[in-house]
């Protein structure tokens, strides 16, 4: 998960006869902050403190010579600031905001672009496949339900793991097109995924089994015939066909690990059940220690 | 004016004092891609802000969805929350990951990447509307 603390929220505040910036400019001023990453939200007078909870918030408003309003937060620690904006052009107001973000210590908002995948549990089934899929630990698994767990590890503009999907259930709402980006799942998209999980199965049951049986051969090859360009010459196809078929991008076939880090990483899944098993024989565990199977091993 | 306080007063109604009246419109901006026609949803913020209508703004409800912030809970908790942003599936299950599942029989959902901004602007005030002449 991303960490969970949230940004400084700015509330633009309407007090009385004092209004918001007239039209264009509460639309400039709203834009601007919202590009900058910032939550807006139009604050009234008239209701209930306790609505400004979750985080610190800054009110931008005409206060005039009005004394500030008195300082209050919702009893959680949270914190409130006010800026007068009067006279201020937006870029102004701009770096005030930023002012108030430096004193608040909070983290700038932006910095990394929200792609990950989102489940449809209407159309999950469960499978994991996803989970066997991911060598990026996105998934995770929370009371015998697959999860989206760890949302920046997802590797930017790769879709694969929704590829590989059979249920067309896994999301990622910034793709280009559907039913990837949440679109409504036709019958011709379900029949198209079904028809690349077979294309999986036929190529040796999983796409990494599949590249590390290409690799095998490849360094064979390499090793009988001593044909290093002809090696290369594989792996290169190989990639162009897990790009195209997939739509991975670059970076994630570049940073695919070597044959060392998944050997790794089966040896950690392996001391994890191994460690699971010895748990559940020593404390009583309603549920049946998991097999080999259940981690995908 | 450049000042700043530490919260010290409990949760309260008190009269007079700052708030953040119930969002009936949620407007989200897809700051960090570029999936949705800029015009579009410039026209739309702009139909908003002109309007005059009390309404939220958020930069991206992925990167909400993902921080599971927890003002996603006080929004999907709104009835008849109207929200402009994607694909309805999409946004119903951002909002679930983010354990804060929408109710589908209240909220409608506006899609920005398809529809047009002058449908989507109709569509909002006009729950706006509805909104304040039932209450």
């Amino acid at each position: 998960m991303i960490a969970p603390k949230p940004p400084l929220r700015i509330g633009l505040y309407q007090n009385g006869g004092r209004r918001l910036p007239g039209g264009d400019r509460h639309y400039d001023l709203t834009r601007s902050l919202l590009d900058k990453g910032y939550e807006v939200s139009v604050i009234r007078s008239d209701s209930r403190i306790g609505d400004l909870q979750e985080g610190a918030w800054l009110l931008l408003g005409y206060f005039g010579k009005e004394e500030p309003l008195p300082a209050m937060g919702n009893g959680n620690g949270d914190r409130l600031y006010y800026r007068d904006i009067d006279g201020l052009e937006t870029s102004q107001i701009l770096d005030a905001v930023e002012e108030v973000r430096g004193q608040t210590e909070l983290p700038g908002p932006g910095g990394w672009k929200p792609w990950f995948p989102v489940i449809d549990y209407n159309r999950c089934t469960n499978c994991m496949q996803c989970l066997s899929f991911c060598l990026f630990d996105v998934y995770g698994v929370h009371e015998d339900k697959i999860q989206v767990q760890n949302e920046s590890n997802c590797k930017t503009d790769c879709p694969a793991c929704s590829r590989v999907c059979p249920e067309v259930a896994i999301l990622f709402p910034k793709y280009k097109s559907g039913p990837i980006n949440g679109d409504v799942v036709r019958q011709e998209d379900i029949q198209r995924e079904a028809m690349k999980v077979d294309i999986s199965a036929l190529l040796g049951g999983d796409l990494y089994g599949s590249l590390r049986k290409r690799q095998t051969e490849a360094r064979q090859r390499f090793s009988t015939e001593r044909d290093e360009s002809r090696a290369l010459l594989e792996r290169k196809k190989c990639l162009r066909k897990l790009k195209k078929d997939f739509d991975i991008p670059d970076e994630v076939l570049m940073s695919l690990p070597s044959a060392g880090d998944i050997q790794e990483r089966a040896e950690r899944a392996k001391a994890k059940l191994a460690a699971r098993q010895e748990r559940s024989q020593t404390v009583k565990d309603s549920r049946p220690a998991p097999t080999e199977d259940d981690w995908g091993i | 004016m450049a000042n700043s306080h530490d919260a010290a007063t409990p949760d309260r109604a008190i009269p007079g004092q700052v708030t953040a009246p119930p969002a009936k419109i949620l407007y989200c901006r897809c700051a960090y891609a570029k999936v949705i026609a800029p015009d579009v949803k410039d026209e739309v913020l702009q139909g908003l802000t002109r309007s005059g209508v009390i309404f939220e703004a958020v930069p991206d409800l992925c990167e909400m969805s993902a921080r599971r912030d927890p003002r996603l809970k006080r929004l999907a908790a709104e009835d008849g929350i109207r929200i402009a942003a994607c694909y309805p599936r999409a946004v119903k299950w951002l909002f679930s990951a983010a354990q804060a599942p929408l109710t589908e029989d209240t909220v409608e959902i506006l899609n920005m990447r398809v529809d047009s901004a002058g449908s989507v602007v109709e569509r909002l005030l006009e729950g706006c509307l509805k909104a304040e002449e039932s209450s």
